[in-house]
């Protein structure tokens, strides 16, 4: 990232929580960095875990026997859930950056439409199919099992 | 110019990822409804399946390629976070040596790992 040549970012990790009138995609903002830090965790822990299979099946089943339970269910379903919404999202700010979805420059002209106007129904839909992904998971982590 | 150029492969890394993880996430959670590449066991973490999947020379490549996109994608994404809390220059530059060297360090074990467990595999 570039330095940001001598505007402070004064309001620091809670400006992701508010700090204005912000619409919607602002808070898909802190939910992508939230999940994002979450499944970094998460995936430097799964490094470890997972090698286990390198030195065989005992190895395995006692690694696998350190992470098996109820709660460790909840956690893998909220990774699951974090995926989802970070991958969905993320394909948003993909097209997005590159120009897609945002709509064509126009006069400023009132009553004012913005870009995020354009934006919106693509931030919508790429959350219900964050949410429908979340219910497929949903019904395999807890129904189907 | 190496930031546009870093957060260019950050973009491409989270696209391998989506299409990777993607992958991963269906065999492993997706796995009654969906039921793809778990030949020998209906549970996915199972060693049968485990050890089958590590036999195939498609899922050792795709877990390293994952895995070096993955370290790259979250701790590049974790350094821009810190860095935009304006931390002096020193700070940067230690997290930058502390951010290679941890990534480096997990990919060379991640990868031997995925590496052992095919040959592993093919031996039984």
């Amino acid at each position: 990232m570039l330095d940001n040549k001598g505007h402070p970012n004064r309001l620091g990790i809670w400006g992701w929580l508010g700090g204005g009138r912000w619409g919607l995609e602002r808070y898909l903002y802190t939910l992508h960095r939230l999940t994002g830090l979450g499944l970094l965790l998460y995936f430097l822990l799964h490094i470890l875990v997972t090698s286990a299979r390198a030195f065989g099946e005992q190895a395995w089943a006692a690694s696998m026997a350190r992470v098996t339970g109820g709660l460790f269910v909840i956690g893998e379903f909220l990774v699951f859930c974090a995926f989802a919404f970070h991958a969905a999202n993320g394909v948003r700010l993909v097209l997005v950056e590159l120009g897609w979805a945002i709509g064509n420059p126009i006069e400023p002209v009132y009553p004012y439409r913005t870009s995020v106007h354009e934006q919106r129904p693509l931030a919508l839909g790429i959350m219900v199919v964050a949410g429908l992904l979340v219910l497929a998971g949903g019904l395999d982590f807890f129904i189907l099992h | 110019m190496r930031d546009q150029r870093l957060w260019t492969w950050h973009v491409l890394a989270g696209l391998i990822i989506l299409v990777l993880l993607g992958l991963h996430m269906t065999i492993m959670h997706l796995d009654v409804l969906v039921g793809i590449f778990n030949p020998r066991d209906p549970h996915p973490i199972a060693w049968a399946n485990v050890a089958a999947r590590a036999r195939m020379g498609f899922f050792t490549v795709s877990y390293i390629v994952l895995l070096g996109a993955a370290l790259f994608h979250g701790l590049y994404g974790f350094r821009n976070i810190v860095f935009e809390l304006g931390i002096g220059r020193g700070l940067k530059t230690a997290l930058n040596v502390v951010l290679v060297l941890g990534g480096v360090s997990l990919f060379a074990f991640g990868a031997w790992a995925a590496w052992a467990a095919g040959t592993l595999a093919r031996t039984l």
